[in-house]
């Protein structure tokens, strides 16, 4: 499947589902900062890992996806699950990026500036989280 | 004390939603799921302590991270395998999905970092 950009899918956000969205970032922001005070940084980095969004974002889509499919008449429960499962594998990708992402961050920013690490490290991430992507795309269609 | 916390969950949430709405752009969802794994809670907490703690304290942050994101990775994995193989529901599997991220993180943390 080809990837696709369509703005349809942010028609069908409420207003609750970003302000969830919107709330979950940045209380766990703010407590990775508190958590880090209190306890020291070695503690509080774990939470820069957190998955602070994906079980919101999992739930919404297999909530939407069954929406759509009970508009249409059928029933939608195992395709919002299928969907959200997807979106969960997905995840476990960009995870595996993530992990490059912290040992740039990690081992660069002693020794360059801060905003050129951060931006590296995050193209880095992008790279290798579309590389890993493609990699399992290409495996499963054989 | 009080602006620092409401300056930080302002950030916070702007640059996990702004990841979040560009999921939310693309299909299949396998590739939209890539931007759930995004450093998003990163961008935001390690830009506000490089300008308030330094690069010192930022980069011990990010030797820790490194353990949250192997979790993050267990988690994920986890919670898609119980949605598809196991048929749960979104909510029970998120929910023991989260737990292992916990048990697994600060598993990691006390066998290497401490």
């Amino acid at each position: 499947m080809k990837i696709t950009a369509s703005t349809a899918s942010l028609r069908e956000l409420t207003f609750w589902e970003c302000a969830i969205r919107f709330i979950a970032g940045g209380t766990i922001t703010v407590a990775t900062g508190l958590i880090a005070k209190k306890f020291g940084p070695a503690i509080g980095g774990l939470f820069l890992a957190f998955p602070a969004i994906l079980p919101a974002s999992v739930t919404m889509i297999a909530n939407h996806e069954r929406q759509r499919k009970e508009e249409a008449g059928l029933h939608g429960v195992i395709r919002g699950r299928e969907a959200a499962g997807a979106d969960a594998a997905g995840a476990a990708m960009g995870g595996v990026a993530l992990c490059v992402f912290t040992i740039v961050v990690w081992q660069a920013l002693p020794h360059f500036p801060s905003w050129a690490v951060l931006t590296a490290a995050t193209g880095i991430w992008f790279g290798v989280a579309f590389g890993i992507w493609r990699i399992r795309k290409a495996i499963k269609a054989r | 004390m009080f602006m620092d916390i409401v300056f930080r969950f302002l950030v916070g949430g702007a640059v996990v939603t702004a990841f979040a709405l560009i999921g939310d752009l693309f299909k299949p969802k396998s590739f939209a799921g890539l931007f759930g794994g995004a450093p998003s809670v990163a961008l935001a907490t390690l830009g506000l302590t490089i300008l308030k703690e330094g690069h010192g304290y930022a980069a011990v942050e990010a030797r820790s991270m490194v353990l949250g994101a192997a979790a993050f990775v267990f988690c994920a994995f986890l919670m898609s395998r119980l949605l598809l193989r196991r048929k749960w529901r979104p909510a029970r599997a998120t929910g023991v999905s989260l737990a292992v991220w916990f048990a697994i993180a600060f598993g990691l943390w006390f066998g290497i970092l401490r």
